[in-house]
C-alpha cells in the first residue's frame, strides 16, 4: 500500500487554491470587484472569510478595493485583493502608495488578453511589465508567478510571507489557464505551513521612530490603535513619517526601500529547475506556459536533445543570480511567452550576448502547446 | 487662552516642523480647532482615533495632529478608512476631505460609503475650488464663477454636498461653516458619536484662489458672507423660496437610525459559522 501524503487531497481550480493559500497564510481581509477570470477568488472568499472571523467586502471599483486592503493592513490584518488586467490598471496608483508607505498586502492578477477590455476569457501573460513598472515612479516590487493549482497555493502563502517580511505589496501573477484548470492539489495541514508575520515594535511608544533604518532595511510596523501613534503618507517622508523635501532625507528613504529588496535577493528569488545540469538547450518559462515547456523538455530529452527547463517563480526582482550560471552553460535558450516578449527582453539583458536567446510568442488568447516548443527545441 | 494652549499641547504634534502649509486667514485652521475641541469633548483617547485625509490643502490636517494618522491618495480617503474600520471596528475613524477630493475624484467612493452606512465620520471642507493646485473649478464652484480653468466663467452646476449625502443614505448629515465655529464643534462632536456614516459639510473659504479671482474680498469679507448667507435649518423651514435665494442651510439635515454595516456583517459571520458547523456535523468531523 502506498503511503498517503499528509494533508488533504482535493480537486480544485487555481482560483480556489489561491483562496486556500491566502487563508493558510493568515489572510483575514479581502476586498474586490467582480472581473473575469478572477471572480471565483472573490466568491470563495465571501463564503470562507466570515466563517473564520475574517471580513469580505465587495467595493465599488478596483481603486477602492486596493485602498480598503491597504487600510485593513494598516489596522493589522493580513489583506488581499484579486483582479485581472483592467482592474489591475486601476490599482496602479494605490499600489505605489503601498510601496511608499510600506504596507504589506497581496494583489492577485489573473492575467487575461489585453490591451483594454481585450480578451476577458482568454489566457495571456501580457501584464509582466505592468506588474514591474505599472505604478509611476521608481519603486521596488516583488512579483511571483504560478503555473499549477498546487503552485497557486504555495505561491500565495509565499506572497503573504514576503509581503509581511519586507513590508511591501507582493503581486501574484496567475493567468486564465492556471486559474481555471481543475486538478489535484495536496493541501498541507495548517501546522505544516510556514507563516511569517510582520515584526511589531517592542520599544516604548515614545522611543518609536516608525521609518528608522536598521540592518534589514525593514522597520518594525505598528498597527493603528496599538499605542504607537504615527503618520502614514504617500508623500516622500522622513524617518518619523512626516513629508520632507530635504535632499538627504529623500535619498535615504528611496535608497532604503530599494535596499530592503536588493539585499534580500537570495531569499526572494525562486526558480524551479529540471534537467539543467547538462542542458545545452534551455527553456525559460513561467506561469501556464511552463507546463507546456516541461513536457516539451522531457520529450526533447527522449529525442536525444539535451534540453532543460528553468521555471521562473519569482519574476521580479528578476532572479538573476539563480538564472545566470545555468544560462551561461547553455548554448541557446528559448523564452516562450504569451506576450510579445516581455520577459525574453530581460533574459537577453542578463545574457549580454553570451548565450543566444530565442523567443516564441503567442498573443492569440491560446496557450503555447508542448508541440510548438518541442518543434523549436529540436531545431535549435 | 489657557484652554486653547492646553488643547494645542495635548493634540498637536510638537515634533512636526510647523508652520503649516495654509495661507494666513484660511478656514482649515478654524476647522482644525473645531476638530480638536470636538474630539476633546467626546472623551475618546488618542489611540482610539484614526484621522484619514485625502489630497489637497485640507488633506494636510492629518500631519499636524497626534492621533493615528493616514494621508492617502487623492479621492480615496474613504476607501482606506473603510478598510481600517472593518479590520478594527473599535477604532473611531474620522475622514477629512476637500470638495474636489470627496465629490469629483472620490465621488464614487463618497456615495457608496454613504450607502453602506459604515460607522465613519466624513468631514468635507467645501471652499468651492481646487486651492492647492492653483484655483481650478471644482464640483462645487458656483455657475458663472471664475476659476483658473474657467477664465470665461464656470458653465457647470454645483453639487450640494450635504443633500447628496442624504440621498445616498448616510445615517447623519450636517452642514456648518468655519464662521460659526462653536456650532461646528457641536456638529463634528455629534458626527463622531453617531453610529453610522456621518457627514459634516464644512463651508469654508479660499480667499487666495477663489475670493481674489471673483472679487469677493479677503478672509474677513468671505467669512462675513458665510455669516449672512447661512440660515439655520429650523428657521429655513419657515422661509419662502424667495427669501432663501442665495442662502444655504446649516445644522443637522438628517439624523436617522439605519442598520450599521459592521453590525450587519456580524450577522454574516454568525450565519457563516453556523453553516460551517452544520457542514462539519454532516461530515462527521464534529
Amino acid at each position: 500500500m502506498t503511503k498517503r501524503p499528509p494533508g488533504r487531497q482535493l480537486v480544485l481550480q487555481g482560483n480556489e487554491a489561491i483562496v486556500e493559500g491566502a487563508l493558510a497564510a493568515g489572510c483575514r481581509f479581502f476586498a474586490g470587484y467582480p472581473i473575469t477570470p478572477a471572480t471565483e477568488i472573490s466568491e470563495v472568499m465571501s463564503y470562507r472569510l466570515p466563517a473564520v472571523g475574517g471580513t469580505f467586502i465587495q467595493m465599488e471599483d478596483e481603486i477602492a478595493s486596493l485602498g480598503t486592503v491597504i487600510g485593513a493592513s494598516l489596522a493589522g490584518v493580513k489583506s488581499m485583493t484579486a483582479t485581472s488586467g483592467p482592474g489591475f490598471s486601476l490599482m496602479q496608483e494605490n499600489l505605489g502608495f503601498a510601496c511608499t508607505a510600506e504596507v504589506p498586502c497581496v494583489i492577485v492578477n489573473v492575467m487575461r488578453g489585453g490591451p483594454s477590455t481585450g480578451l476577458p476569457t482568454r489566457v495571456s501573460q501580457g501584464d509582466v511589465m505592468q506588474a514591474r513598472w505599472g505604478t509611476h515612479g521608481d519603486h521596488p516590487i516583488i512579483v511571483l508567478a504560478a503555473s499549477t493549482t498546487q503552485d497557486c497555493f504555495t505561491a500565495t502563502v509565499r506572497a503573504f510571507n514576503l509581503s509581511e517580511k519586507y513590508r511591501t505589496p507582493v503581486i501574484l501573477l496567475a493567468d486564465e489557464v492556471v486559474a481555471h484548470t481543475r486538478e489535484k492539489i495536496c493541501l498541507p495541514r495548517p501546522e505544516e505551513v510556514e507563516v511569517i508575520d510582520r515584526i511589531m515594535p517592542n520599544m516604548p511608544p515614545d522611543w518609536f521612530i516608525p521609518y528608522e533604518d536598521n540592518s534589514r532595511g525593514v522597520p518594525p510596523m505598528s498597527m493603528f490603535g496599538d499605542g504607537y501613534r504615527y503618520h502614514v503618507t504617500g508623500l516622500i517622508h522622513d524617518v518619523r513619517g512626516f513629508p520632507t523635501e530635504r535632499r538627504d532625507e529623500i535619498t535615504a528613504f528611496l535608497n532604503r526601500i530599494f535596499r530592503k529588496i536588493t539585499q534580500h535577493l537570495l531569499d526572494i528569488q525562486q526558480i524551479e529547475e529540471e534537467m539543467t545540469e547538462d542542458a545545452e538547450v534551455l527553456v525559460i518559462a513561467y506561469g501556464s506556459v511552463s507546463r507546456s515547456a516541461r513536457r516539451a523538455v522531457r520529450e526533447a530529452r527522449e529525442n536525444g536533445v539535451k534540453a532543460g527547463l528553468i521555471q521562473l517563480v519569482t519574476l521580479w526582482p528578476f532572479p538573476r543570480q539563480a538564472v545566470e550560471p545555468v544560462l551561461r552553460r547553455a548554448r541557446v535558450a528559448l523564452v516562450p511567452e504569451l506576450n510579445m516578449g516581455q520577459m525574453s527582453r530581460e533574459v537577453k539583458r542578463i545574457s549580454q550576448g553570451a548565450t543566444r536567446i530565442e523567443t516564441l510568442n503567442r498573443i492569440d488568447g491560446n496557450l503555447i502547446t508542448p508541440g510548438e516548443i518541442l518543434t523549436r527545441l529540436v531545431r535549435m | 487662552m489657557a484652554e486653547v494652549t492646553r488643547l494645542v499641547h495635548k493634540y498637536l504634534r510638537h515634533d512636526k516642523k510647523f508652520p503649516h502649509v495654509w495661507c494666513p486667514g484660511c478656514g482649515n485652521g478654524i476647522l482644525l480647532g473645531s476638530l480638536i475641541r470636538a474630539i476633546d469633548s467626546t472623551g475618546l483617547q488618542k489611540d482610539e482615533i484614526v484621522i484619514v485625509s485625502g489630497i489637497g490643502c485640507s488633506g494636510r490636517i492629518s500631519v499636524y495632529v497626534d492621533f493615528n494618522t493616514l494621508h492617502t491618495t487623492h479621492g480615496r480617503a474613504l476607501t482606506f478608512a473603510t478598510g481600517i474600520k472593518l479590520a478594527n471596528p473599535g477604532l473611531n475613524v474620522i475622514v477629512i476631505m476637500g470638495d474636489g477630493d470627496a465629490t469629483a475624484i472620490g465621488g464614487n467612493h463618497f456615495i457608496h460609503a454613504a450607502r453602506r452606512n459604515l460607522d465613519l465620520t466624513a468631514i468635507v471642507v467645501n471652499n468651492n475650488i481646487y486651492g492647492m493646485t492653483g484655483g481650478q473649478y471644482s464640483p462645487t464652484t458656483p455657475y458663472g464663477a471664475l476659476a483658473a480653468t474657467a477664465p470665461y466663467g464656470n458653465i457647470e452646476h454645483a453639487f450640494s454636498i450635504a443633500e447628496l449625502a442624504v440621498t445616498a443614505g448616510a445615517g447623519m448629515v450636517s452642514r456648518g461653516t468655519v464662521f460659526y465655529a462653536s456650532m461646528l464643534d457641536e456638529l463634528i462632536g455629534k458626527a463622531i458619536l453617531k453610529r453610522g456614516f456621518a457627514v459634516v459639510e464644512v463651508v469654508s473659504h479660499c480667499h487666495t484662489q477663489y475670493g481674489r479671482r471673483n472679487r469677493l474680498g479677503g478672509p474677513v469679507e468671505m467669512l462675513r458672507w458665510q455669516k449672512e448667507a447661512a440660515v439655520r435649518i429650523e428657521k429655513a423651514k419657515e422661509m419662502t423660496q424667495e427669501q432663501l435665494r442665495g442662502k444655504f442651510t446649516v445644522g443637522i439635515l438628517a439624523d436617522r437610525d439605519l442598520p450599521v454595516y459592521t453590525q450587519e456583517y456580524d450577522k454574516v459571520r454568525e450565519a457563516a459559522r453556523a453553516m460551517a458547523l452544520e457542514r462539519g456535523k454532516a461530515d462527521g468531523k464534529i
